[in-house]
């Protein structure tokens, strides 16, 4: 277990379907990841391409009865977690595995004081009652929140967006989960505040070696906070690596797209490069590589096919025909 | 360059009841506080701050949709602060146009997109135009955004976001204004369809001559298709000047944090300046002296009693800061 390069989270060949009077919605269609302890994993991708419901199937917190994981495993710490019956769940959820949601105020119950509600977690514990309260206090000063003890019999709608997510983070790390997943935790901060934010999640994740899942459309913020990185498009990993090699070399052409769509801050180009297309629903998706419709380098085979996952440069893979054809 | 629009020390201030007898106390939420600006023909105004700065506020005095306190909105020569008549708010509502920030709640869910992007044209209709006429107007306008015939019979809700966004624009270009309004026109979308809708925003303005005005919080959205820039902050502006200018020699701290804070696609990308601390200041009691001073890493003795004004620091370029070279305090 102390091994630092065995993985932490391994997901492999994950479906999570959702069965809707409209069909059957491939959400999560086949994906493979790991996260090794202490380690930051950014999960990128656009809307709807199934990062979240990811996230979601590993917690099992999937709305039912729609959504169900159709198959594949969630091995955390070697135990699969797709198996486990719900009453069991909850030794992993909080204790060992944590969420920060996007949207604080919804996470947040607007009727508890958010004393109250940091000191749930605790709860479960079974921290003595004496103890409680100072340890609530240290928890939301770990966060720097400021002036704690005035604010623990405040309401979430008295604190600022920038202190709410901060009070779910507390929240999340009472209990020092070996692993964190934050789900787009940032979308609803501004710029500074999400600068902020974003340096007190990379703080906590180092002192306490968390490993930690990023969920994010914003390649900025992957860039800046993670170690390695997953480019998620319609339901699938089109290609994953270190962040530098994904950066600096993106193979599969979905990613060198969304790299050359960014607008640069000291770079101004006459126009933008820009995808045709949107992505597809996952209702609805494309036969052979769910691309194609939109990639420049699509050939025959892309349309026939789903594409195989092809190593790169010893760092990750990319799932793409082209680097099929150079190496044979 | 003529000037499409020129505002002079616009205020706005939101009565809020402070309690008292009969609440007859008030304090005043100061949203948009003495801001200046010109924008001249066929160029790309932006508007850049965090949430709380007044911007959205600003945008709102410029459409009437709020009665502004104090100052004047010159739009082609004229006042039209005091427009109160049917033909003046007619006319001005035929040049100066809008589109939302949430497209998908700007557009009406009961009505089909071909009578959405007909309406302004029915509603202004000076040309005395057949409804047929309107329709085929419309149709044209839908292609100038790059929509299809086949999208004229459908509702909002089948449409995807880029292109929810594209009906706004082209509501908001039937009538041929003057001047588009644009606040936060991409920051609800995709990054793969970002790209599509700015370069979108280029092409019509190049067709028809528009003048845009921008709001964004992205600097970098800003800094592609701006060509002057201000920055605001709790309702008053920081810095203005021509975009190229403002990006490689940010001057104001605030300017200089935001930048600082925008993430960058690079790995290797190494920060320069550290976070900025604390959040936007409550508008209902702004900071005695400079809005700022409680976040601004430099903030001198004096910035917490005196009101910096702006100043030029090159030609075009205005800071209001005093504690850059040539800074001067409001006397």
């Amino acid at each position: 277990m102390n091994n630092p390069d065995k993985p932490l989270l391994s997901v492999e060949n994950l479906k999570t379907y959702f069965y809707t009077n409209a069909g059957i919605v491939k959400a999560v269609d086949g994906v493979s990841f790991y996260v090794r302890p202490g380690e930051a994993l950014g999960l990128a991708g656009e809307s709807g391409c199934g990062k979240s419901i990811t996230c979601h199937s590993i917690l099992r917190l999937l709305p039912k009865p729609a959504g169900r994981i159709v198959s594949g495993k969630i091995l955390f710490e070697g135990v699969d977690l797709v198996t486990q019956p719900e009453s069991r769940m909850r030794q992993w959820r909080g204790k060992e595995i944590s969420m920060i949601l996007q949207d604080p105020l919804m996470a947040l119950n607007p009727v508890y004081t958010i004393g109250n509600q940091v000191a749930e977690s605790f709860q479960l514990d079974k921290v003595a009652r004496k103890s409680l309260q100072q340890k609530v206090i240290d928890v939301l000063k770990s966060v720097k929140i400021p002036s704690v003890e005035e604010r623990l019999n405040t309401y979430p709608f008295q604190f600022s967006g920038g202190m709410r997510q901060r009070t779910c983070a507390a929240i999340a790390i009472s209990r020092y989960p070996k692993l964190l997943i934050a789900d787009e935790p940032t979308t609803s901060l501004d710029v500074t505040i999400q600068d902020q934010f974003i340096k007190l999640l990379k703080e906590i994740q180092q002192r306490h070696h968390m490993a930690l899942i990023l969920v994010t459309h914003d390649l900025g913020l992957v860039a800046e906070s993670c170690d390695r990185v997953a480019i998620m498009y319609a339901g699938r990993i089109v290609e994953t690596g270190s962040v530098l090699r994904v950066f600096e070399n993106p193979a599969h052409p979905y990613t060198r797209a969304l790299m050359q769509a960014i607008p640069r801050l000291g770079q101004k180009n006459k126009r933008l490069f820009q995808i045709e297309g949107e992505p597809p629903n996952p209702a609805n998706l494309p036969p052979g590589c769910y691309f194609h419709p939109r990639c420049h380098q699509a050939m025959e085979h892309c349309k026939q096919e789903y594409p195989p996952e092809i190593p790169i440069q010893g760092d990750g893979y990319a799932a793409c025909w082209r680097y099929h054809k150079e190496e044979a | 360059m003529e000037n499409l629009l020129e505002v002079q020390h616009l205020v706005k201030y939101f009565p809020i009841s402070a309690g008292g007898f009969f609440r007859r106390r008030y304090k005043s939420c100061q949203a948009v506080d003495d801001i200046s600006f010109t924008v001249p023909k066929g160029s790309c105004f932006g508007l850049a701050g965090e949430s709380g700065s007044g911007k959205s506020t600003l945008a709102k005095l410029l459409l009437l949709l709020e009665q502004a306190t104090r100052g004047s909105i010159l739009f082609e020569g004229r006042d039209v602060r005091h427009f109160r008549s049917r033909s003046d708010l007619l006319w001005y509502r035929s040049r100066l146009q809008t589109v939302f920030q949430d497209a998908g709640s700007s557009l009406s869910p009961r009505m089909r997109i071909q009578d959405i992007v007909s309406e302004p044209l029915e509603v202004h209709n000076q040309k005395q135009l057949s409804l047929s006429q309107i329709h085929a107007r419309a149709e044209e306008v839908l292609h100038d955004v790059g929509l299809g015939a086949n999208i004229l019979t459908r509702y909002p809700h089948e449409l995807s976001g880029g292109q929810k966004q594209r009906v706004a624009i082209a509501r908001a270009i039937i009538l041929e204004p003057a001047m588009v309004i644009l606040d936060e026109p991409v920051s609800a979308l995709d990054v793969s369809v970002r790209a599509q809708i700015l370069n979108l925003l280029a092409d019509l303005q190049e067709k028809h001559n528009l003048t845009y005005l921008i709001i964004a919080h992205d600097l970098a959205v800003l800094q592609q298709i701006t060509t002057r820039i201000a920055v605001m902050y709790l309702g008053q502006i920081v810095e203005i000047g021509n975009t190229p200018a403002v990006f490689s020699q940010p001057t104001h701290p605030y300017t200089q944090a935001l930048l600082a804070a925008m993430p960058v696609p690079d790995p290797r990308h190494i920060k320069r300046v550290s976070a900025l601390s604390g959040e936007i200041g409550n508008p209902i009691d702004p900071p005695p002296g400079c809005r700022f001073h409680p976040r601004c890493p430099q903030a001198g003795a004096e910035c917490k009693t005196r009101l910096p004004v702006l100043y030029e620091v090159s030609p075009g370029h205005e800071v209001a800061c005093s504690l850059t070279e040539a800074g001067q305090w409001k006397s």
